[in-house]
This record gives structure tokens, C-alpha cells and sequence, in this order.
């Protein structure tokens, strides 16, 4: 009975899941020059490990300089977007083996932010946005002694977009925001939307007003990459068209 | 770049004058937003734009298809096209109807989109300002000299 488990534990360990694949990234370092190159790393790494993996393997064993954020290394604080083979993902859910490592694996910071150094952003302008849509409970009257009851349809109501870890992968998708960072972006509107819908918040009517400005909901063209782009499976377009809905027929 | 793993970045040309006393100007993305974003200007002009789009576009999928179809496919295609065509159409009010519809929702939705996409694409606001005053004064010209032509045809002139 042992047996066949044991052989094939030994044919496992024989054949290494290791292959060699080329990580091609896009280096800034406004120390040394002020254009970005693309670098090469080769590396040894089993496809069932991350991109993650891939930069730490560099980092720690190749070269030090190579600039990143990463905190939880698990899809849930948002650290890590960037633009690998042209998507936007993050880097510690997108498996070696999904993206094809026969081919060179391209790795460059997101797009349409200041970048300081290598694949580290300015996120200030992203995070203004978030702040201008005002994401936190506004209620008049005074505090209840216990907590603000809400029945589970009305929470289902806006529980796609509670879902968002602020990664900005679908904000710096999106081709308005490239051209223009003014447009508030989806990830600033998904989390208006969490709050617009949300039965116990009374603020929605402002946070509706802040978004039919000229640089709000009314600039996006439906193109679908921040729908794509989120790691979170948020349905991100849906999202902010129910915005655009809600602001035509003001009910929400 | 090769393959090259030891170094980090290399000399680049030009750009090897920068260290760290004096670094390189970050990579900026354009029209960055800053501070407090101003508070709405245009009140619901946005919105009426974004669904006169719609609107429009839903009456000019029968207007123009219908244009098209008439111009180039029924009685012979392009080459029925002449004065005597046009001067035959426009003796029917329905069809100055037609024609007059079409002119004011086409050049208003074309003039909107690309308004649009100025707004998109040109990044310097002087930039934006003339391409923008273009676009208008090319619109009102060809919507007025449009209206004028179908409301004073005269199918007898010489
Ligand atoms: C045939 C029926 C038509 C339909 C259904 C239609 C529909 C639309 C819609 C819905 C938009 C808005 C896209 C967005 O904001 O995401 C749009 C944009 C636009 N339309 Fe039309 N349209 C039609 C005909 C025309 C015509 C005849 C012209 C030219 C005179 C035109 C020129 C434009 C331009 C320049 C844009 C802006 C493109 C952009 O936003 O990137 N369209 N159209
Ligand atoms: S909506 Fe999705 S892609 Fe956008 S910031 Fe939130 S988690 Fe990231
Ligand atoms: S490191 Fe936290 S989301 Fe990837």
C-alpha cells in the first residue's frame, strides 16, 4: 500500500518544479538617471509561485535596489499593484504560470502617477480623490445607543463595493485618468457608490453632487479596464454606472 | 538590456550626471490632481452633455442609416445624386425635417464628442482653449449655413 505513494513522492522530488524565467522590469532611479530602463533578471522559480516571489527572489539574492511595495503579501492591503504584461494586477496574486513565463515577464510601475523610484508610485493624488468623495458614515441626529440596525437586502445593496482594498489598480487602468488625472477615477466613485447606497448614510445626496462635477462620473466612456483591472472582482463599471443612474433619476 | 543580472542601473546616456545630491526630476504624470479638488462650476451641464449623447446617438442610428441608405443603395446608388435629387427631396417638408434634424444632432453630437476628447487629449489649458474655440466657431459656421441652405433652397436658381 505504501508503496506506490512512496514512488511517487521520489518521482515528484526527481523532476524540480524549478524553470528559469526572465523578468523584465521597468527601473527608475532619479539617483543615477532621470529616463527609466528596462532591466532583465533571470531567475530560478517554480511557476506555482507569485510575481511577489519573483521580486523578492531579486531583491534579496540579486540586486538590493530594486525598489517595490508589498506588505501582506496576500491580496489584502492593497500594496502592490502594478502593470505586469501590460495588466494591471497584484503582484502577490498573479501566479509565474498564468502569464505565460515561456515569454519574458514585464513588470513597470502603474500608470498615470508620479513614479519615484522603480515600481513606487505617488499615491497622494489617488488618495485625494478618495478623501474628496468623503468615504466615512455621515448621519444627522444624535447617536443611537446601540448599533445602526440595517435589514441584509439593503446591506447586499452595496456590498460589491465594501469589497475594495484600495489598490488603485483600476484607477490607473483607466485611459480618462491617464490622460487627465482631474477625473476622479473608478476606485474613488466605487467607494462613493459604497457609501451612496449604504441605507444608514444621509450624505449621499452631496457625494452624488461631488460626482456630477465636470470631472466626475460624466468622464467615464465605459471601456471596461477597471472592471478587468480589479483584484477584488468588484464589477467596478457596473458600479459607477449606478452612480450615473442614481444622478439621473436621483433615487438610490 | 540583457541579461545582465549584477549591476543595477547602468549609466544611461545623458542621464549620468544625476547622484544623489542631485537627483533626476521624478517621472510626473500629466494634470496631476492636487489639494482640495474645486467645487462644481457647471452645475448639471455634464450630465445633460452625457445624455444628449445617448439620445442622440439613438435618433441618429435611424436618421443617418436612413440618410445612408437612400443617398447610396435605393434607385441607382450615387449616381441619381444631382440638383434635380435634392431640389425633388427638399419640396417635401418631411424631408427638410429630415435633413434639418440630422444637421443639428450630428454636428452637435460630433462637436460634443470631440469636445470630449480635447478635454482628453489636449494638456496645456491654452492648448485646450483654442482647439475648443476652433471647434465651436467650425460648428455654429456649418449648423447656421446648413439651416440657411435647407430654409431658403431655391430649387429654380440660375
Ligand atoms: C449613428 C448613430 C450614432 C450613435 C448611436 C452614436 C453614439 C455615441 C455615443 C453613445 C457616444 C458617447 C460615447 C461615450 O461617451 O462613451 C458617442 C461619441 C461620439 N460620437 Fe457618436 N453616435 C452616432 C453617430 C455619430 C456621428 C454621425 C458622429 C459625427 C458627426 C459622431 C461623433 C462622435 C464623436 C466624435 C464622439 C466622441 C468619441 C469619444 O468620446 O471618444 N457620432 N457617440
Ligand atoms: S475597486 Fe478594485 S481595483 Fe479599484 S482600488 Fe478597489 S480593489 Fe483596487
Ligand atoms: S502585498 Fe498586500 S495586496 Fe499584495
Amino acid at each position: 500500500m505504501a508503496t506506490p505513494v512512496l514512488d511517487k513522492v521520489e518521482a515528484e522530488s526527481a523532476a524540480s518544479p524549478y524553470i528559469t524565467v526572465t523578468m523584465r522590469i521597468r527601473r527608475f532611479n532619479p539617483e543615477v538617471s532621470d529616463a527609466s530602463v528596462w532591466e532583465d533578471f533571470q531567475i530560478e522559480i517554480d511557476p506555482k509561485e507569485r510575481v511577489l516571489d519573483a521580486l523578492h527572489k531579486i531583491k534579496w539574492d540579486v540586486d538590493g535596489t530594486l525598489t517595490f511595495r508589498r506588505s501582506c503579501a496576500h491580496g489584502i492591503c492593497g500594496s502592490d499593484a502594478m502593470r505586469i504584461n501590460g495588466k494591471n494586477r497584484l503582484a502577490c496574486k498573479t501566479l509565474i504560470k498564468d502569464i505565460n513565463p515561456e515569454k519574458p515577464i514585464t513588470v513597470e510601475a502603474i500608470k498615470g502617477l508620479t513614479v519615484l523610484k522603480d515600481l513606487v508610485v505617488d499615491m497622494e493624488p489617488f488618495f485625494q480623490a478618495y478623501r474628496d468623495v468623503m468615504p466615512f458614515l455621515v448621519t444627522k441626529g444624535n447617536e443611537p445607543t446601540r448599533e445602526r440596525l440595517q435589514s441584509a437586502e439593503d446591506r447586499e445593496r452595496f456590498d460589491d463595493t465594501t469589497k475594495c482594498i484600495l489598490c488603485a489598480a483600476c484607477t490607473s487602468s483607466c485611459p480618462v485618468f491617464w490622460n487627465d488625472g482631474q477625473y476622479f477615477g473608478p476606485a474613488a466613485i466605487v467607494n462613493a457608490h459604497r457609501f451612496i447606497f449604504d441605507s444608514r448614510d444621509e450624505a449621499g445626496e452631496q457625494r452624488l453632487e461631488i460626482l456630477n462635477d465636470k470631472d466626475g462620473v460624466w468622464r467615464c466612456r465605459t471601456t471596461f479596464n477597471c472592471t478587468d483591472a480589479c483584484p477584488r472582482g468588484i464589477e467596478v463599471t457596473k458600479a459607477i454606472q449606478e452612480v450615473k443612474r442614481a444622478l439621473i433619476t436621483r433615487r438610490f | 538590456m540583457s541579461a545582465d543580472t549584477s549591476a543595477a542601473i547602468g549609466p544611461v546616456e545623458g542621464g549620468s550626471h544625476y547622484d544623489v545630491e542631485n537627483p533626476a526630476p521624478y517621472i510626473e504624470a500629466p494634470r496631476k490632481r492636487t489639494g482640495k479638488t474645486p467645487r462644481a462650476t457647471r452645475g448639471n451641464f455634464e450630465m445633460a452633455a452625457w445624455l444628449f449623447m445617448r439620445l442622440s446617438g439613438v435618433v441618429l442610428v435611424v436618421l443617418v442609416l436612413g440618410h445612408l441608405l437612400i443617398q447610396l443603395f435605393l434607385d441607382g446608388g450615387v449616381s441619381k445624386i444631382g440638383f434635380a435629387f435634392v431640389a425633388g427631396r427638399w419640396a417635401s417638408p418631411f424631408w427638410q425635417v429630415w435633413d434639418l434634424l440630422m444637421l443639428w444632432l450630428a454636428m452637435l453630437h460630433g462637436a460634443n464628442g470631440l469636445r470630449t476628447v480635447i478635454n482628453d487629449y489636449a494638456e496645456r489649458a491654452n492648448t485646450r482653449l483654442w482647439l475648443k474655440g476652433l471647434l465651436y466657431t467650425a460648428t455654429v459656421f456649418t449648423i447656421l449655413l446648413g439651416t440657411l441652405v435647407i430654409f431658403t433652397f431655391d430649387p429654380n436658381i440660375r
